[in-house]
């Protein structure tokens, strides 16, 4: 059990670094360093030469690799291409702001998802079952920012119920973002939903399916025993791991509902960053998106082991 | 779930195609499905020769016009035909994505196969380097190269074959898995064949039927990610009709104009379920059960 920890743990770090390195060699591979973009037009010559040695662009790029990544273990990424914001405060805040987006979706979309998931898993091909699994086709198929659309035209602007856009800056007290954070949330929390849905709903289906249900069932098992008692806890163990597969999937989606609502998260910084072509930002913020992705997995793995005594063992490594 | 055509199994691959496709529309979801798939594929053909109005054509006298006889759709903020720029807006989008997705499902599905076979260390270590990749978002990783060098055809249908052949590979190194250990397998090996042959004539038509639902996916996929860097202005580059760019262009007048994004939404989402309910009734088809994935 502990060997297997930390061996999930060891390639956990394994899979960090090698992000890091692809986020490296990708930037070093563009066309253009830091001072051209910083000087623009005047890059050339002696200025040139001047601006990397001054930030040292002119160490070999294993050297400036150390330096880079020593630094962002220690929360210090350096300042963007301006150089008027320090790139750790800059993306704290944006990513305080997602990371309540996110969450806050979580808390509504994973119950949801697990309730009606159950129904439509115990009413197959039943009426209940087909309208939950139609609709979950629907919001998860449907490009986010064709949902949000759809989301403003009718709750803000024919309904006007809520706020359709987020005029709050980057940095204001989590509880100045309500009521404009409801809209953004709802799209994250259907598109999640549906998502998780699916997999509990063919999770139960398999369950029920299964010898020790039928066994049950002959024995004369009441079906509400059944179903809390051996359907449940068994269907509901693979659901840890999608949970986390879908959350690593919403950070790339965040990028999209961030920019049609105006969200000031992290999406937003990123396809700002890019656009300016401010890549130690982009650096910045591509390493900790994937730390955050291989850290929601790792604990995803971690939480199924502690709760499903079957995967303890080193050998029966899940696909 | 295990409900395969019977006569998959005879020889013969037109035979089996036809088979497949008859077992297809038969499905509900299926014949919806495909013809969705069929409708938009045929629309996007002909729209050059179908539409009523130039869709560059620009007039500041019928700016954000309601729909009407003429202009069935309404007018945009520029008095283009909306109607004629929805019937147009798919094309850039289906051509694009219509010629990556195989790219993507051939270069991944041969690694995945080839290394689903070799196995051992050099497996581990490629494992690692497409985990890597996979942490990235996809729409960093694109909009990165999008930046740098341009949004033209040719760099679209690149980045987007290589980074959605990434997740392909692990597919198919999974179904090679499957495969590999099989006594056919086995026995071509102690026949002394090459590795290329193996792959080509024992694992390439046992892992296919994964490979061709795993392309209908990628397709639908790869498709909301274009619109999405379209929506996001790093797409298709205007005038050019295209959905994405048109709901971008229309959400900043639909509190008084709001039919200007209605027909690029349904426009776009009717293909996008299209493609997934045809994926969905051929993974059903093929005997393939796809319930547990999650797009990655």
């Amino acid at each position: 059990m502990l060997r297997m920890l930390f061996r999930r743990l060891a390639l956990g770090g394994l899979t960090v670094f090698l992000v890091s390195v692809i986020i490296f060699a990708g930037v070093e591979m563009l066309p253009g360093d830091a001072c051209t973009a910083y000087l623009e037009r005047e890059a050339q010559g002696q200025r040139l030469e001047n601006c990397r040695r001054d930030f040292g662009l002119d160490q070999p790029a294993h050297a400036r690799y150390l330096d880079w990544a020593s630094g962002a273990i220690q929360g210090d990424f350096g300042s963007n291409v301006a150089g008027t914001r320090d790139i750790a405060t800059l993306v704290g805040d944006r990513l305080k702001n997602s990371l309540m987006l996110g969450g806050l979706s979580m808390l509504v979309g994973v119950p949801l998802a697990l309730v009606l998931g159950v129904i439509a898993g115990l009413t197959r091909d039943r009426l209940p079952d087909l309208t939950i699994s139609t609709l979950a086709i629907f919001a998860m198929t449907i490009p986010e920012f064709v949902t949000a659309t759809v989301l403003i035209l009718v709750f803000s602007i024919w309904l006007n119920w809520v706020p359709g856009i987020v005029l709050t800056g980057a940095s204001a007290p989590a509880l100045d973002y309500f009521p404009e954070i409801l809209l953004p949330m709802a799209v994250f929390t259907l598109v999640m939903c549906a998502h998780i849905l699916r997999t509990v709903r063919s999770s139960v289906i398999e369950v029920l399916g299964s010898d020790y249900v039928q066994m049950a069932t002959l024995k004369g098992v009441p079906r509400g025993q059944i179903v809390r008692r051996h359907v449940l806890p068994n269907a509901l163990l693979p659901v840890i791991n999608v949970v986390a597969l879908t959350v690593a999937w919403l950070l790339g989606g965040v990028v999209v509902i961030e920019t049609v609502f105006n969200f000031p998260g992290l999406g937003r910084l990123m396809v700002e960053s890019i656009a300016m072509r401010d890549l130690p930002t982009v650096q910045a913020i591509a390493l900790i998106v994937a730390t955050i992705y291989v850290g929601v997995n790792l604990t995803a793995d971690m939480l199924t082991m502690l709760a499903n005594p079957r995967l303890r063992t080193l050998h029966t490594r899940r696909p | 779930m295990t409900d395969a055509a019977p006569s998959a199994r005879h020889p013969g691959a037109a035979l089996r195609m036809l088979a497949i496709l008859r077992d297809l529309v038969r499905r509900p979801s299926g014949a919806v499905g495909l013809t969705l798939v069929l409708g938009h594929a045929l629309l996007a053909l002909l729209s050059p020769w179908l539409v009523p109005h130039d869709v560059t054509a620009v007039s500041a006298l019928s700016m954000l016009g309601q729909p009407d006889a003429l202009h069935w759709l309404g007018t945009d903020h520029l008095g283009r035909d909306i109607f004629s720029r929805v019937l147009m807006g798919g094309r850039e989008a289906i051509w694009i994505t219509g010629i990556a997705t195989p790219l993507a499902v051939m270069w991944g599905g041969l690694v995945g196969i080839w290394f689903g076979l070799v196995g051992g260390r050099t497996d581990d270590v490629l494992m690692r380097i497409v985990d890597a990749f996979l942490a990235l978002p996809w729409i960093l990783k694109m909009l990165v190269l999008i930046v740098t060098f341009g949004t033209g055809d040719l760099v679209l249908i690149p980045t987007l074959a290589f980074f959605y052949g990434i997740p392909v590979i692990r597919i198919a190194r999974a179904a090679t898995h499957d495969v590999v250990a099989r006594d056919y397998v086995q026995a071509a090996r102690a026949r002394g064949h090459r590795r290329l042959d193996i792959i080509v004539r024992e694992l390439l038509p046992n892992v296919r039927d994964a490979l061709l639902v795993e392309g209908a996916m990628r397709w639908s996929w790869m498709l909301l990610a274009f619109s999405s860097l379209s929506f996001l202005g790093f797409g298709v580059s205007p005038p050019t009709p295209d959905w994405g760019l048109m709901i971008a262009d229309a959400r900043g007048f639909m509190s008084f104009a709001p039919w200007g994004v209605l027909g690029p939404v349904i426009a776009l989402s009717s293909l996008i379920i299209g493609i997934n309910l045809t994926a969905d009734a051929l993974a059903r088809t093929l005997g393939i059960d796809r319930a547990q994935k999650a797009p990655v």
